[in-house]
């Protein structure tokens, strides 16, 4: 049938276009059910964005908390541009903060130029090492990325848990964690005394790094080939399972990085359980963002307002934090819900075709 | 049917068209593809509603037309892909939705005894107990037919019955239509192809870009006169082909299993300035040779010869590197990345050239340079270079696959089923560049299952059956009733020639 209707791809621009009216309709409807709760939409709403963006440490409060998202958002996308669904950012993350905490308490005492870098690069190779091993299951053994993934979030969290319980648990504490890594090997400060710190530059360098990588290269091309079509990639002699292995490792070191930035810059130390599902909203993160490293950026920073506000939200109009996870949820209802519709209408396009 | 209108989105599939087919007639409809021919036989049989125009059924006007309705009224149709239950016998096939019997209990007998005097009617010569994954294409074709039969079809629509069938199945085929139209069944046959209908056909209805543009019984019909009908110009029938002298041996296949059940193996070569065709029905290791040859899939036994060198191990890349030229026989499956622009689409393949990809850095600017000029050279029509390959049209596509495959002097082009799904204009001009490779020297090996593609072309041919190569000879040493036995597994009425 010549006359097949095509869904040609709505250029990136539409697309988060798009995600700010999904967005928008979704703030619409979370104020609708804080009316029907008996709230004060008007008030709560503007208290979140007072206390996301009303002073400069709002604003500082807001970035800090995106970064992680960013980063996370980065390793979904990434692999996203290869047809995998890395649903282990989680593992990732968190062997990348163990990773990176054991490198910066081991060469203690060194000067800072060498272990901030040494801690850094730790961490993702560690999560470079979870998400290849993704890879390697996935080309080598043909077996479902997502199954494997998930299974390897709970091993690798659970992992690090023993860790911080056993034996590099902080000597005389209470609570998991280890020991302290001491300041000066931490990034630094971009306002004192609020969580803002130099590894947002690093999350700008990466989202560069990233646009760069699709747009401009051949490495970059292979991946959204094998995304695309593996059946057409192949013969045009790309290497598939090569790039399997490569982009996972590469997603793997992004979630990696993501770890790396919450033990170097809030905590100083590997705390256990200290993500609060940083890998599995990084997936919406992505989704919302288009799968563009800029989107991404921008996606992460409406994620952290949202977080930072929730407070304020809180306690000046009485809304509950959880409040924000109803609107996060939302979001993602409305992002990914005519996503999903789409591919199903196209998939049933292509069979009734001819 | 009456002034019939269907549009998709901007798209006229049918503009006003008016069609009449008389009781007892084989009529066929005539088009190239994307005529509207399907579109046109969806619409009398309800899958689609037109938004102009109407059916009339013996004179009775039909208000909504429903597949449901359409066999009530007594009309059948045998779509192009078979819609059976594979692990269920013939029978229960052709009786499935329409049982015999009362209170949910089947009355086999009564639906045996109905089905085989049906199939003795029409001489289909069926065997009713034989499960369906064990027949071939053109036995299920016929429980299709019977299917519609059974269901108590007067008007049966055919849609290309013929694509998918050997010469000597389509001679058959044609056989039972000619018997049933002397049992008073009606029968609209849609095909593109030219000598079939003039066989066949009483009357001839010719859609052009979504018009009806002709009528004409088949008696005053001449193939020239049909052609020029269909394409709107003159179309010559015969295509120049240069002779020439052997070159030396470019690819050796030798040795090589494509089926793990085959009996013998496989070996033959490709020269340089050469087109080696190999016939042969669909599914009879076509496929297995496809991946063979590009890297894709592998043989455990004998050897991949490139001048000499064994390319069985050796991972698709470097095929690439070697410039070969690969047009699959599934382009948008194989060879094209729908979603990405004409210009991504150029550089699949061609990543690992130093021309494109400098350092690992995609070369824009020529790229596109280059993307442009093939598309003129090659005659590929779209908006710009920017274009996602999949909102091209085949022919387009298809062009596209053979500018940038064959753009810089591939020594070796393996081309399966290029011209499949195309029209005439689209195929004439594949064939040219094809040729003109050859006269250049390029090894060419052809994989099709069109019979005049195999013959206008090929210097050589091989016919495969059931992953064994039945014989390999000079072309003209061939002809078509050989040929078609050797499809069909029919060996040795005659001595056979051994290796070209």
């Amino acid at each position: 049938m010549p006359f097949k209707h095509k869904n040609r791809m709505p250029p990136v621009v539409g697309r988060l276009l798009y995600s700010i009216a999904a967005i928008a309709l979704s703030l619409v409807t979370a104020a609708v059910v804080m009316l029907i709760a008996g709230y004060a939409p008007v008030k709560a709403f503007g208290a979140m964005l007072n206390g996301a963006f009303g002073s400069a440490n709002a604003v500082a409060n807001t970035l800090s908390k995106s970064i992680p998202l960013m980063f996370t958002g980065f390793a979904f996308a990434v692999a996203n541009k290869a047809g995998i669904f890395n649903i282990g950012g989680e593992g990732q993350l968190y062997l990348g903060a163990l990773a990176s905490t054991v490198v910066a308490l081991a060469l203690n005492g060194l000067p800072r130029i060498i272990v901030l870098p040494a801690a850094i690069l730790a961490g993702m190779i560690a999560g470079g090492f979870i998400g290849g091993l993704i890879g390697f299951i996935k080309a080598r053994l043909r077996i479902n990325e997502v199954i494997v993934a998930i299974m390897l979030n709970y091993i690798v969290s659970l992992f690090t848990s023993y860790v911080v319980n056993g034996p590099m648990k902080a000597a005389g504490s209470m609570t998991a964690q280890s020991e302290a890594i001491a300041g000066t090997y931490l990034f630094t400060k971009v306002i004192p005394k609020s969580q803002l710190t130099t590894a947002l530059y690093l999350g700008i360098g990466f989202a560069v790094l990233i646009y760069f990588l699709f747009r401009s290269t051949r490495i970059g091309f292979n991946i959204r080939a094998v995304g695309e079509n593996p059946e057409a990639a192949r013969p045009a002699g790309i290497n598939i399972p090569l790039t399997t292995i490569g982009v996972m490792t590469f997603s793997g070191m992004l979630a990696g990085m993501a770890g790396v930035t919450e033990v170097l810059g809030k905590y100083g130390r590997f705390i256990d359980g200290f993500s609060p599902g940083f890998g599995f909203t990084g997936i919406a993160v992505a989704v919302l963002g288009a799968n563009n490293p800029f989107g991404i950026l921008l996606t992460s920073l409406l994620f952290g307002a949202l977080e930072a506000g929730s407070m304020k939200m809180s306690y000046v109009a009485n809304v509950s934090t959880n409040m924000v996870m109803v609107i996060q949820g939302l979001v993602i209802l409305f992002v990914a819900t005519p996503e999903i519709v789409g591919q199903l209408i196209a998939r049933r396009g292509e069979k009734s075709d001819g | 049917m009456r002034g019939i209108t269907k549009r998709f989105g901007g798209m006229t599939a049918n503009d006003r068209i008016d069609f009449q087919v008389e009781k007892g007639e084989i009529h066929c409809l005539l088009g190239e593809n994307g005529a509207g021919k399907s579109t046109l036989m969806k619409v009398l049989f309800g899958l689609y509603r037109p938004e102009e125009g109407n059916v009339e059924i013996n004179g009775q006007p039909i208000g909504q037309m429903s597949p449901r309705l359409a066999y009530q009224l007594g009309i059948g149709m045998v779509h192009q892909h078979f819609m059976l239950v594979n692990n269920l016998t013939c029978l229960e096939n052709i009786i499935l939705g329409n049982e015999p019997g009362s209170a949910g209990v089947i009355d086999k007998k009564a639906a045996r005894r109905l089905v085989q005097e049906l199939s003795e009617q029409y001489r289909f010569d069926l065997d009713l107990d034989a499960p369906i994954r064990e027949l071939s294409v053109g036995m299920k074709q016929r429980v299709e037919i019977l299917k519609t039969l059974y269901r108590g079809a007067q008007i049966i629509i055919l849609d290309e019955p013929t694509a998918v069938l050997t010469p000597i199945e389509a001679e058959q085929l044609l056989a039972i239509l000619r018997g049933m139209r002397t049992q008073g069944k009606t029968i609209i046959f849609i095909t593109h192809k030219l000598k079939e209908t003039l066989d066949v056909a009483d009357r001839i209805t010719i859609l052009r870009g979504g018009k009806s543009v002709a009528l004409l019984g088949a008696a005053q019909a001449s193939p020239e006169e049909l052609a020029r009908l269909m394409v709107g110009r003159d179309i010559a029938f015969e295509i120049e082909k240069p002779p020439r002298g052997q070159g030396d041996v470019v690819l050796r296949v030798e040795d090589v299993r494509l089926l793990p059940n085959a009996q013998a193996t496989v070996t033959f070569d490709v020269h340089a300035g050469e087109i080696f065709g190999i016939a042969g029905v669909e599914g009879n290791g076509q496929q297995q040779l496809e991946e063979i040859i590009m890297g894709i899939g592998r043989s455990r036994t004998g050897k991949l010869l490139y001048r000499n060198a064994d390319l069985m191990e050796v991972p698709p890349r470097a095929r690439r590197d070697l410039h070969f030229a690969y047009i699959p026989s599934d382009r948008l499956k194989q060879a094209l990345l729908s979603g990405f622009s004409l210009e991504d689409n150029y550089l699949l393949g061609n990543q690992y050239d130093a021309q494109y990809v400098r350092r690992g850095i995609v070369q824009k600017r020529y790229l596109k340079t280059c993307t442009q000029r093939m598309m003129r050279e090659f005659d590929v029509r779209a908006v710009d270079s920017l274009q996602s390959a999949g909102s091209l049209s085949g022919g387009n596509q298809q062009k596209f696959v053979l500018a940038r495959e064959v753009g810089k002097d591939p020594p070796f082009v393996l081309a399966c089923q290029p011209v499949r799904g195309l029209d005439i204009g689209a195929i004439r001009y594949i064939h040219s560049v094809l040729l003109r490779l050859r006269g250049e020297g390029a090894a060419i090996l052809l994989i099709s299952a069109e019979l005049t593609d195999i013959f206008q072309l090929s210097d050589t041919v091989g016919v495969l059956y059931k992953g064994e190569m039945m014989d390999i000879r000079k072309a003209e040493d061939f002809d078509t009733q050989t040929i078609s036995l050797l499809m069909a597994g029919k060996k040795g009425e005659e001595p056979h020639a051994v290796q070209a």
